[in-house]
């Protein structure tokens, strides 16, 4: 048992699965119970019975366990922005045919993210300022917080502003003129 | 809101007639000299009179199944009870056409229509499948126009079917869409704005996009007859304030549901403006962002102690527990609490339920813990429905409830009439003890999420407490197995099941004996779905001689062939057998990846997407 422990052998476990998710999702199941699980014999010879029975792999099969997707997802939206799962916001861009999705966990801050939405939609991001917002670019990124008011990206920190981005709209320098300062 | 997700709503067995109804009015009969058009064999003047007596007779008919009867009596008592229907229960919305369904009945005013299998809830069929209510919409504007009334659960539904409805039907008053899809918020907009006359407009669990239209301000000016605004699964901001404003002139509204863009704050202000209502849905139940600093905390305590008609309360889509005491007050008069959206621990809900002494439904997240349903089953005696979903939705994560919760319901809540429970370990000893303390239940939904998972203290097949279940439960209607599973519980069922109407079935059984047992054991069996089991065409055609008694069978991922279903189609001409595969699937071999057949009066349908194959 101890020298189990000493090995370490969730560390080097080799499994599908996104980092951080739980140990128990998407496990091969010839794997043995761990001791930590429950010690009931009982368990233990359950398990052997459901690994002969059950198919190959553990992984998780379509529509089960049977929850609607609407549920699933209402959950899932709590979880993922209180865990390391990803930050997914819409990006439309003025005058582009259809909109795009980015992962905000992704980038570690402002540089990152303008680079990202430069090459994705092909323009220029302008010179920040507090005082007078983007200079230089046609093209301003805005995004609507969870008030649902519409801001200029680049005036909070970087953290606060992940927390409270819901969508991100690159507008035409001529129409962000009014943002520039926070209400 | 929770009664109206419960599929077993239909007390009447559905009789092999494809329409089925409910309720309807007493009304003043209008007298008119030819009712159908043709002469019959009698003189004129006695059949009037009989026809008069019987419309005026039939109106008090409520029950479906007693108005299908009548109707069968002979062709005067089937022309007037088709007059004298007013509400239209449509169980399959393929199993007739909206053209029949007109034509036979002229005076509708509630049409209620399913759609979509249940399974498919589950991603177990691609979209676009169909269940599409503009036939329907078309077909009724032309000749219903006193249409007043739309209930329709998992169909597709556009944007132009909303305004068609809008402008067709002048004293259109309620529309409800349970798990439907297909619509936005453009669609809400112009729906809202053109009907004057709109009492109940109520979305559960429905996908709406986002056009980014505010149709809260769409609703018209002036006094209001709104009695319920449902809008909680809409996922989208709104413009708070319109939406004020129109509660504000709603002074008959009863039932409120706001979505998780409406803040605790923003809820007080709302909840302010309006004490009389009995139903509310919270929104989020959370402060936004930027609270002011040195703003003075609402009241919340005395919004809700001001409401004393609250008896159903659900929302809770963002918690911040410490706002729970807010609701202490309105405790003892609940019926029906709805936390399923709510991570909250026992300790949080302790002081909650230990008020809640009228509760008669609750639905919860397992966050609670067996802790938290021993609290439950300690106060609730008056419990009927209980709901218990997973916060961890995969099969092998944490389970905190198992038997010992599931036990301990058991043995409080002795009214038990419905439960689904999701949990990953019970036992058999905790379902047959379910089984006799509980012996009202009528709906029986244990999911346990672990696939092939037996007794976790025996190891046994979970056959014997699913045995006990149709066995002592006399009123069983609807049954959904879990867990490892051999033949013999499905014996049990076939034997003892008299009553079951609904039956779900995942990763069970061992041969096609399961399935014979059932479908030659359950002479009420109406809905059967059943996935990844191993059941092929022998147990198939077991069932020939009760398909045409069905609404309809599912089965995927089961051992069936395309020779198997053709000779099922072929050998009854009334039942649609649909074959649908994945987009991606190969086409190679003979197996069948989904069926799904139905009985309809209409031969295939004319909607069917690519990957559907009617054989």
């Amino acid at each position: 048992m101890v020298f189990e422990k000493e090995l370490n052998l969730d560390a080097t476990e080799l499994r599908l699965g996104l980092p951080g998710s739980s140990e128990e999702s998407l496990r091969i199941s010839n794997k043995r119970a761990l001791p930590d699980m429950n010690d009931d014999s009982g368990v233990a010879a359950a398990k052997k019975c459901d690994q002969e029975t059950a198919p190959p792999t553990k992984a998780q099969v379509v529509g089960w366990p049977p929850i609607r997707s609407y549920r699933k997802n209402s959950l899932q939206t709590k979880k993922t922005e209180a865990e390391t799962g990803g930050m997914y916001v819409k990006v439309s861009m003025d005058g582009a045919p259809y909109l795009r999705k980015i992962d905000l966990k992704v980038y570690k801050g402002y540089p990152e993210l303008f680079k990202a939405l430069e090459d994705m939609f092909k323009f220029k991001v302008g010179k920040y300022s507090e005082r007078e917002g983007y200079n230089g670019s046609e093209f301003v990124p805005t995004y609507e917080d969870k008030d649902g008011d519409w801001m200029l990206v680049g005036d909070v920190p970087w953290e606060m502003f992940i927390n409270a981005c819901k969508r991100l709209r690159i507008v035409r320098g001529s129409e962000a003129r009014g943002l520039g300062c926070v209400v | 809101m929770a009664e109206q997700m419960s599929d077993d709503d239909e007390r009447q067995q559905s009789p092999p007639s494809d329409l089925d109804f409910t309720s309807n009015r007493a009304r003043t009969c209008i007298v008119t000299g030819s009712v159908s058009g043709h002469t019959e064999f009698q003189s004129p003047y006695p059949d009037q009179v009989l026809e008069n007596v019987l419309e005026n007779v039939l109106h008090f008919l409520t029950s479906r199944r007693d108005r299908n009867s009548a109707s069968l009596v002979c062709k005067s008592w089937y022309r007037v009870e088709a007059l004298t229907r007013s509400e239209l229960f449509i169980g399959n919305c393929y199993a007739v056409s909206p053209g029949r369904a007109t034509a036979r009945f002229t005076r509708v005013r509630a049409l209620h229509l399913k759609g979509r299998p249940r399974f498919a809830d589950f991603n177990l069929m691609p979209p676009d499948w169909g269940a599409h209510f503009n036939p329907w919409v078309l077909a009724f504007a032309k000749a219903c126009p006193w249409l007043e009334k739309v209930y329709l659960k998992r169909m597709s539904v556009t944007d132009d079917d909303l305004a068609t409805l809008a402008e067709s039907f002048l004293g259109f008053k309620e529309l409800v869409l349970v798990c439907c899809d297909g619509f936005g918020t453009s669609g809400l907009a112009i729906f809202v704005s053109k009907c004057r006359q709109l009492k109940v407009l109520d979305l559960i669990e429905s996908e709406v996009s986002d056009d980014e239209t505010d149709w809260v301000s769409c609703f018209p000016e002036g006094e209001s007859h709104l009695e319920s605004l449902i809008f909680d699964c809409v996922e989208c901001p709104i413009n708070f304030e319109a939406l004020e404003r129109l509660v504000a002139r709603s002074s008959s509204l009863k039932k409120l549901s706001l979505n998780r863009y409406v803040s605790i704050g923003q809820l007080y202000r709302l909840m302010v403006q309006a004490p009389q209502l009995t139903h509310l849905g919270t929104g989020s139940f959370s402060p936004t962002e930027i609270a002011g600093q040195g703003d003075q905390e609402p009241d919340y305590v005395t919004a809700f102690a001001a409401c004393k008609s609250l008896v159903c309360l659900s929302g809770f889509r963002e918690i911040i527990p410490d706002f729970l005491p807010a609701i202490y007050p309105i405790c003892a008069n609940l019926t029906s609490l709805n936390f399923s959206y709510a991570n909250i621990t026992a300790e949080q809900l302790k002081p909650i339920i230990s008020n809640c002494h009228k509760l008669q439904v609750f639905w919860v997240l397992d966050s609670i813990c067996d802790e938290g349903l021993q609290a439950v089953a300690a106060t609730c005696k008056e419990l009927r429905e209980l709901r218990v979903f997973p916060v961890d939705a995969r099969e092998d994560s944490d389970g905190p409830v198992s038997e010992v919760g599931f036990q301990a319901i058991s043995e409080g809540c002795r009214k038990l009439q419905s439960i689904l429970y999701f949990c990953q370990r019970m036992t058999n000893a905790a379902v047959i003890a379910m089984s006799r303390n509980c012996p009202d239940l009528v709906v029986f939904r244990l999911c346990i999420m672990g696939r092939h998972r037996p007794d976790h203290v025996t190891g046994e097949p979970m056959d014997d407490g699913f045995g006990a279940i149709v066995m002592n439960c006399k009123k069983l209607t609807r049954l959904a197995v879990s867990g490892l599973l051999t033949d013999k519980a499905f014996d049990y069922i076939g034997r003892y099941g008299k009553l079951v109407r609904t039956l779900s079935v995942a990763f069970a059984g061992d041969s096609d004996m399961a399935l014979k047992y059932v479908l030659e054991g359950c002479p009420q069996l109406q809905k059967l779905e059943i996935r990844d089991s191993p059941f092929g065409d022998a147990a198939l055609c077991s069932g020939l001689h009760h398909y045409y008694n069905m609404r309809f069978l599912w089965m995927s991922s089961c051992r069936l062939t395309h020779q198997g279903c053709q000779q099922i189609a072929r050998a009854m001409p009334r039942l649609v057998v649909e074959v649908i595969r994945f987009a991606d699937e190969e086409e190679m071999d003979d197996c069948v990846q989904t069926l799904y057949m139905y009985r309809s009066l209409e031969g295939p349908r004319n909607d069917a997407p690519k990957f559907v194959t009617i054989l």
